[in-house]
């Protein structure tokens, strides 16, 4: 290595130290730190014990960790494809050439922007069982069979496709993505198939879809990490890390984080978050192994 | 010749409560400040206390005074967050912490500050509950405005009465009582009963109880008459409950189970709400007695000081200021500590004996009701374990799925008897890990005999 060169590793590090010094300590020691916990009795005012698996052992026959696991499951698996859907129809009608684009492209990507505390307000009341918007305008459709309208938040069975529905109200950040992609998407594609008297569905399926496949890809992977951390709706809709009603929307962050920090139990809570995180790379490795042959790069 | 003044030490007291309730412990802070010249208090009005003091604390740069839910102390009591405060009452007053606590407390205030034979906090402001019960909402439904019910079974009689729906559609529009409204001390209705949630050993005790199992039929029985769907659409357009939409203050729901506190509420949301305070009704097969003589739920605020607090003994002398009392107040400004501040709060003194002046011109109209139900033998705390918090999410859901009839009583109870008694040995079995790992600990630190 010549003395330029080490001058010049010099200055990268120095340049790159305040990023690399937050990394380890704010980033990399917690992560570690997690992991060794996670074989502990920890609660974070003593200092931790080694007891091995217990943490891990105790988790197999947790009844609510396997509930709020299956909640998530179900959240993810709804709430990935709704928004994959509502944020790429989006973008495809509003990458038209229409009057007033860029008005609703702002309109639409609005919602992802209000934080999701004041979002969840809202829909709090949308959702409403007896004065909510949402059952005033059910209620006469409803009331067409002589039923009513779910309670929403109130039900069980009703108050996690709530919350999947509200999720599509984000949907504008993907849709931001998708019409990236969407703009990349080569004219003289569509022009020869137009030539070829391909239809707009066809145009859709054969051009667009395969151009855009790692936009899709991209949003998919990032749905899945997003949806298996599902915390702040939930959260402020239903009863802080209760699940309300009856456990249906208890999410997986929420028993992490009442386990953490009402139980005491920071092991414990550590050996979740691993068991979260392994669980969150081995989806990511699914859809990595389906993007290897579904996804088009374009090289 | 000129003498340097001693610096007064500062302390930081931070306070969970905003609000009245803050502005109340204020003056009590201010006034403490202003009766002395060596400690000087910082309040701090903090959010979300429980969490912000389990990290500070674990970081070794906690408060040194802070304020702190009864339910919370015996979880941080048994993870060591805690100073013990039995030798600054000993040294102070010259008794056993228990003599000295039974000498000066109601019997429920003075039991509710021991733990595992230890005082860990001080009673700052102290609460009971009562029947609240709304006088035009009986007069409209037939029913003497100036009787509440004294009996379960008048209870039930009554609500039934007070339910209202509209003719066209059936849907319920009010009732007369609806144990989740607002349900916040559901958890105390087994012990309403005449049963427990935990047993004399500390374990465990809600299954099989023929009290329990009562108390999870009554709450049953709420929704298999009026339904549970209707149910779910009514409670469902609720206010919250600092709203002028509180459904006690709409008239929806005609009795409810509140504290001191909510005539404060009443005049802020329903000013001109014709309504009265009593005791709770008789549940566990009784003869209805006076106020003296009822069930209760109490609760409490402490003060405590943080293990590793910097100034311990300027934050006892703190704590002891703010929990006692001038018994001799002939008015307001010479209310001092725990009277001032329960005056603000318009709760009760946790203390036997009350100044006459704090007793005459208390600002709430029933607090001779919440002072009763405070001496009542009967008057009950929830269990002083180290894992109540996940017993009472365990409760809550169980109680839920009983309301949505999703569960049987016996059924939800054995659940909640399962998980929190697993929960519970699981704790005892850490705690005493962490005992015996701090006695290895301070043995390995001392030097062994002969050692030079």
């Amino acid at each position: 290595m010549t003395a330029t060169d080490l001058r010049r590793l010099r200055a990268g590090l120095a340049f790159t130290a305040p990023w690399i010094v937050g990394f380890a300590v704010f980033t990399l020691y917690p992560v570690v730190a997690s992991l060794y916990f996670s074989f502990c009795d920890y609660s974070i005012l003593q200092r931790p014990l080694w007891i091995g698996l217990e943490n891990y052992r105790t988790l197999a026959g947790d009844d609510v960790f396997w509930i709020s696991l299956r909640n998530t499951l179900w959240f993810a698996g709804a709430a990935v494809p709704l928004g994959t859907v509502t944020s790429l129809a989006l973008a495809l009608l509003l990458n038209q050439d229409v009057r007033g684009r860029a008005f609703f492209r702002t309109l639409f990507f609005l919602p992802s922007i209000v934080p999701l505390v004041a979002s969840a307000m809202l829909w709090l009341w949308i959702f409403n069982g007896s004065s909510g918007l949402l059952n005033q305008v059910l209620a006469p459709v409803f009331a067409l069979w002589g039923g009513a309208p779910p309670a929403w938040l109130g039900d069980p069975a009703w108050a996690k496709p709530a919350l999947v529905l509200m999720s599509a109200w984000g949907a504008g950040h993907s849709m931001i993505i998708y019409l990236a992609g969407l703009q990349n998407v080569p004219r003289e594609l569509y022009e020869s198939a137009d030539l070829d008297g391909a239809g707009a569905w066809s145009k859709f399926w054969h051009i667009t879809l395969p151009v855009i496949s790692p936009v899709i890809y991209f949003n998919v992977v990032m749905g899945i990490i997003g949806a298996m951390q599902v915390f702040t709706t939930a959260f402020v809709m239903t009863g802080g890390t209760d699940g309300n009603p009856a456990r249906s929307t208890l999410f997986y962050a929420l028993y992490l984080f009442s386990s953490a920090f009402y139980d005491l139990r920071m092991g414990y809570a550590s050996a979740m978050a691993w068991i979260l995180f392994l669980l969150i790379a081995t989806l990511t490795w699914i859809a990595t192994r389906v993007a290897a042959r579904k996804v088009h790069y374009n090289d | 010749m000129f003498v340097a003044q001693a610096e007064p030490v500062r302390i930081t007291y931070w306070e969970k409560w905003a609000g009245f309730e803050a502005e109340a412990m204020r003056a009590v802070v201010d006034q403490f400040n202003t009766s002395q010249d060596r400690i000087v208090v910082d309040f701090v009005s903090i959010s979300q206390i429980d969490r912000k003091l389990i990290v500070a604390t674990a970081g070794g740069n906690p408060p040194d005074v802070a304020g702190i839910w009864f339910a919370q102390m015996s979880s941080f009591a048994d993870r060591a967050a805690l100073t013990p405060l039995d030798d600054f009452i000993r040294r102070d007053t010259g008794s056993e912490p228990t003599a000295w606590l039974d000498a000066n407390y109601t019997p429920v205030f003075a039991d509710m500050q021991r733990y595992r034979g230890r005082v860990f906090a001080l009673i700052s402001a102290p609460s009971t509950v009562a029947l609240y019960w709304n006088k035009t909402a009986f007069r409209e439904a037939g029913l003497d405005p100036e009787k509440p019910p004294r009996t379960l079974a008048e209870l039930d009689a009554m609500s039934r009465q007070l339910t209202r729906r509209d003719p066209r559609t059936g849907a319920l529009l009010a009732t007369g009582f609806l144990p989740q409204e607002p349900g916040w001390f559901s958890y105390a209705y087994p012990a309403w009963f005449g049963g427990r949630l935990v047993d004399d050993d500390g374990r465990v005790a809600l299954a099989g109880d023929p009290a329990n199992l009562a108390a999870a039929r009554w709450e049953r029985g709420f929704p298999q008459t009026l339904g549970v769907d209707e149910l779910k659409g009514f409670a469902g357009g609720f206010g919250s409950f600092a709203s002028t939409q509180q459904a006690f203050f709409t008239g929806r729901v005609a009795m409810v189970f509140q504290g001191a506190w909510y005539d404060r509420f009443i005049a802020r949301y329903a000013p001109g709400l014709d309504y009265g305070v009593a005791a709770w009704p008789e549940a566990a097969g009784r003869e209805p007695g006076p106020p003296g003589q009822a069930f209760t739920v109490a609760d409490a605020d402490l003060l405590v000081i943080p293990r590793g607090a910097a100034h311990p003994e300027a934050a006892w002398e703190f704590i002891r200021y703010a929990t006692s009392a001038n018994l001799g107040a002939t008015s307001r400004d010479e209310l001092r500590g725990v009277e001032l501040l329960c005056f603000g709060h318009q709760k009760p003194s946790p203390l036997k004996q009350w100044s006459p002046w704090f007793a005459a011109n208390h600002p709430n109209p029933n607090i001779g009701v919440f002072r009763r139900l405070s001496e009542s033998p009967r008057a009950w705390h929830v269990p002083k374990i180290g894992v109540w918090t996940e017993y009472l999410r365990e409760y809550n859901a169980a109680t839920q799925r009983l309301r949505l009839l999703l569960a049987e009583p016996d059924e939800a109870w054995d659940y909640v008897q399962r998980r929190v008694g697993a929960s519970l040995e699981r704790h005892e079995r850490s705690v005493e890990r962490q005992a015996g790992a701090a006695v290895a600990e301070s043995s390995a630190a001392e030097p062994t005999e002969g050692a030079p």
